[in-house]
């Protein structure tokens, strides 16, 4: 890359030769950024799969991490717009604690009739989250309040309302069990199961749990087309690009890419099959994801969120409503804050005053150890995401081998250290 | 007879894949202005670099001798202590401390690291005498002008007991007084024998006080010349390897009908709400027209065309813009835009530019209806657009995924400006189009303009250039104090008529 002081060169023959491989090479250097961050997940999955003797990927666990840590997953993916828009948002674990809160007295205390049903109750939710985001948005966008401060107000307004809810140290339960589906429930199993070992019944007639080997049909069937139209839409966008005359990744990349991915995909899927199928809040999480990287990479709306980031002044000046665009990304924020908020409480099947205590701090972390820019402008809903199940393995990691909480933070901390350390440093050598 | 002070011989500096500076030699008299020009990315301040210790001895090939010596300076703090101070180009003061507290920072009369005030402020008081600055040692850099800034920066140098004084283009930023002021300080230091080299890119500067001028081109001395051979059409003729007679593309004008008229503008300062900035201006703009808008800095044209451009500017605007007749609304951007106005602003790092992401998507961000479909990006197609426009403005990068900010100036200038013609506008204005960019890309952006006017755009080009107003734009409006105090066609214009109009402000000229 030329640089201000290089100079300039006088005729394009010599760029046009090189910009071929050059083009393949740079493409090759961000994938590998990319792949850098999922390698070390694979690399501290296998890590913890070894130091807890295979526990970390046994079906009944795999599940397990998924409904602990999804909550998480939601809202780094909110998290991200925010962080790539150029602000922060402190407020959403108390969001979260907040709405799980009101959720509960919705449907256990308050006499509310219809509206006590649980799907009502998650509706009204979300859109109170909305609301949250949109009056912090407000302040942020039209009036030029540093985020970190309205949020940080937020965050103390928030917890303490959850609070006061609750009525003081209280929980609130139990949640009904259509509620509490959200986060432990898996999705029914439409097709039929399948056996492949009959299990093994005790003398008293009863099965013994975890002998023979059945399988959720519908949680394989979705794996596979998941796989397929994976593989079938990254061909056709080379496709594209090479009918079109432009230079697509090398063949050979794109092969090994989409086969680590798939069968590292099929693997998961089929010990989730083996267990109880695919977790609800997993489907509800892959969708959110598939969602978010469509609107980041392939929509209007999120490159103008990329561009406000990367310089607020210019995009305002390209025609870029940016005030709107930040209130929206609050907006955002706020529905995914309460959908967390929902998802823990679901899980725990009480809220509880401490709901999402701290949260906040994983969310931000997931989102910079996936890549993120403290300045904006740059980040990647994939990065969050893996970011976000680095953290959560690790916490799952952890806890099974019995590593003391207050070492785990440690060893959290130092992670996030090491891979913001690791990039910036990436980033100066480039 | 003056004696050399500094001799730089054949110095060669590479950069991973570059070659900087190949054998370039650099020699200055004691007492004299040495100027040094050249193309962006020439390799002048690379030079300067190595001179003043910022690419420390043995990263570079060659030899420095000062003062007889020859020096290995190993960082700035071994130049600076020899007398060789050097002042960059973007200002290196810190806003929220003050005058006295910039000047002796890090270098604090102080004991046991308590700070003496009063002796810092009676020195700083002095130092600013000689340069000039009325100011209190105790304001706050934040809340004086760009010029008064740059006196600071002299006044710190002066502060080192200076005797080698280097400025990298000491004048990019600051309005035509300051700069004459600035000057003027420069010759005063001659008589009291400190020794200056000269950035600069302004050839009308460096024909006023320059005593000599090294050319450098591609990383290599070109020529010195004294005092007696210095002459623009010399200078211009070394710097870019050929002959300029044609320094603005000839064009055939081919003017049509009204496209734009402006009536009755005014606009009030954001923050002093009192202050009237634009008072009641009237234009109009034609089809395959470049108009040029004339004037001092500060005489209101860029809050003019901001003010127009979605009401990026200033506060209580009111006057009507009509197009092709009709009146428009173009109370924010998005309106404007689609009313085919655009605005290529002055300050394209600040304001026009994603420095952190790509040319491709630079382009599109004006108009990304034009490569999308139900606000999907056709991924595609904006490749496609991306790569007309690289060609059509001829960037010169590795491909559009480089990031503009590693671009040069001329290159990211048609970056914006590519931005801006992939939005399609009927009204083009262009504010500052060639500042701080070299000789060559100039040529290039003047092109651009014709080819747009023959296109049938309607251009308005502000410039503080008047060489420029008057070799590429068809009519010329001159602006002072917020009001149109003159108006010629460009083939009657003059350098002195326009400053004529400017001094008198003496109503419409025509």
């Amino acid at each position: 890359m030329s640089t201000e002081s290089a100079p300039v060169p006088k005729s394009g023959v010599a760029e046009d030769v090189q910009q071929g491989p050059r083009v393949a090479v740079s493409a090759l250097v961000t994938n590998l950024r990319e792949y850098g961050l999922i390698l070390a997940l694979i690399a501290i999955m296998v890590f913890f799969q070894y130091t807890t003797s295979g526990t970390l990927f046994k079906p009944v666990n795999l599940s397990n991490l998924v409904q602990q840590n999804s909550f998480i997953i939601v809202m780094a993916l909110g998290m991200l717009l925010v962080i790539v828009s150029g602000h922060i948002d402190l407020s959403v674990g108390s969001v979260a604690g907040f709405i799980g809160a009101l959720a509960a007295m919705m449907m256990v205390i308050w006499p509310l009739g219809p509206f006590s049903n649980p799907l009502v109750v998650s509706i009204i939710c979300l859109m109170i989250g909305g609301a949250i985001g949109a009056g912090q948005g407000y302040w942020i966008a039209y009036h030029r309040i540093p985020s970190f401060i309205v949020t940080l107000a937020g965050m103390l307004i928030f917890r303490g309302i959850c609070q006061a809810l609750l009525g003081g140290g209280s929980s609130v339960g139990p949640l009904p069990a259509g509620f509490k589906a959200l986060s432990s429930g898996f999705i029914p199993d439409v097709i039929g199961s399948l056996t492949l070992i009959p299990p093994v019944v005790n003398a008293a007639g009863k099965t013994i749990v975890g002998s023979g080997l059945t399988l959720h049909m519908t949680t394989i069937v979705i794996g596979l087309v998941a796989v397929l139209a994976y593989a079938y839409f990254g061909l056709r966008a080379r496709r594209s690009r090479e009918r079109h005359g432009y230079e697509a990744e090398p063949f050979t990349l794109f092969v090994v890419k989409t086969l680590v991915t798939s069968a590292l995909a099929l693997f998961l899927v089929y010990q989730f099959a083996t267990y109880r199928g695919l977790p609800i809040v997993l489907v509800v999480m892959g969708v959110l994801i598939a969602l978010f990287v469509f609107v980041t990479k392939r929509m209007t709306v999120g490159r103008r969120i990329y561009a406000m980031g990367g310089n607020a002044k210019a995009a305002q000046l390209s025609g870029i409503k940016t005030e709107r665009l930040t209130l929206m990304v609050f907006i955002n924020m706020g529905v995914l804050s309460a959908l967390g908020g929902l998802i823990i409480a679901a899980r725990l099947g009480q809220a509880v005053p401490a709901a999402g205590l701290g949260s906040e701090l994983d969310v931000i972390a997931a989102v910079f150890i996936g890549g993120a820019s403290a300045m904006g402008g740059v980040g990647q809903v994939i990065g969050a995401v893996v970011g976000g199940f680095i953290m959560g393995v690790m916490n799952n990691g952890m806890s099974i081998m019995g590593v003391n909480v207050d070492w785990q933070q440690v060893v959290k901390g130092l992670v996030l250290l090491g891979a913001v350390v690791f990039d910036v440093y990436n980033k100066n050598k480039a | 007879m003056a004696s050399t002070i500094l001799e730089m011989r054949d110095i060669t500096k590479t950069f991973p894949g570059v070659k900087a500076l190949s054998n370039v030699n650099l020699s200055v008299e004691e007492g004299e202005i040495h100027a040094v020009v050249g193309e962006n990315g020439a390799g002048k301040s690379t030079l300067m670099k190595v001179l003043s210790g910022v690419y420390p001895s043995g990263t570079y090939d060659g030899e420095i001798i000062y003062r007889g010596d020859e020096c290995h300076f190993k960082g700035i703090h071994d130049s600076e202590r020899r007398g060789i101070v050097i002042i960059h180009q973007e200002l290196a003061l810190v806003p929220m401390l003050s005058i006295a507290e910039n000047i002796f920072l890090g270098n604090e009369h102080a004991r046991y690291g308590v700070i003496d005030w009063n002796a810092n402020e009676t020195r700083t008081s002095a130092l600013l005498k000689k340069v000039g600055l009325k100011e209190d040692p105790k304001t706050l850099i934040t809340n004086i002008g760009v010029g008064k800034q740059q006196l600071v920066e002299i006044a710190k140098a002066l502060s080192k007991e200076v005797q080698l004084l280097i400025l990298d283009e000491p004048t990019a930023s600051l309005s035509e007084k300051d700069s004459q002021a600035l000057l003027d300080l420069l010759l005063e230091f001659k008589r009291h024998g400190i020794t200056s080299i000269l950035i600069s890119h302004k050839l009308n500067e460096v024909n006023r006080v320059a005593d000599k001028v090294t050319i450098i081109r591609d990383g290599r001395t070109i020529e010195t010349l004294a005092k007696k051979d210095i002459s623009e059409d010399r200078i211009i003729t070394s710097m870019v390897g050929r002959s300029l007679d044609d320094r603005y593309p000839s064009r055939e004008p081919e003017i049509g009908e009204i496209v734009l008229q402006v009536r009755n503008w005014s606009v009030y300062h954001p923050i002093h709400a009192e202050r009237q900035v634009i008072k009641g201006i009237d234009i109009d703009v034609r089809k395959g027209e470049v108009v040029g808008i004339a004037g001092l800095m500060g005489a209101g044209r860029t809050e003019f065309a901001m003010s127009l451009f979605g009401r990026s500017y200033g506060r209580r605007i009111t006057g009507e813009v009509l197009l092709k007749g009709k009146p428009i609304d173009v109370s924010s951007v998005s309106k404007a835009v689609e009313h085919g106005i655009a605005y290529v602003t002055e300050d394209r790092k600040t304001y026009g530019l994603n420095l952190i992401d790509h040319i491709k998507h630079n382009i599109t961000l004006a108009n990304l209806p034009g490569v999308s479909r139900h606000s999907v990006i056709d991924d595609m197609r904006e490749l496609a657009v991306a790569n007309d426009y690289k060609a059509k403005t001829n960037i010169r990068s590795s491909s559009v995924y480089q990031m503009t900010g590693n671009l040069s100036g001329g290159n990211q200038q048609k970056v914006v400006l590519s931005k801006w013609l992939f939005a399609n506008p009927e009204v083009l204005i262009l504010d500052e189009p060639t500042r701080g960019i070299d000789v060559g890309a100039k040529y290039e952006i003047y092109t651009i303009i014709a080819r747009l006017a023959s296109e049938g755009k309607a251009i308005i080009v502000i410039s503080s250039e008047m060489p420029e107003l008057l070799g590429i734009t068809d009519r010329i409006y001159v602006m002072n104090e917020g009001r149109i105090v003159g108006e010629m066609a460009a083939s009657d214009a003059s350098q002195e008529k326009i400053m004529r109009a400017i001094v008198r402000g003496e109503g419409k000229a025509s």
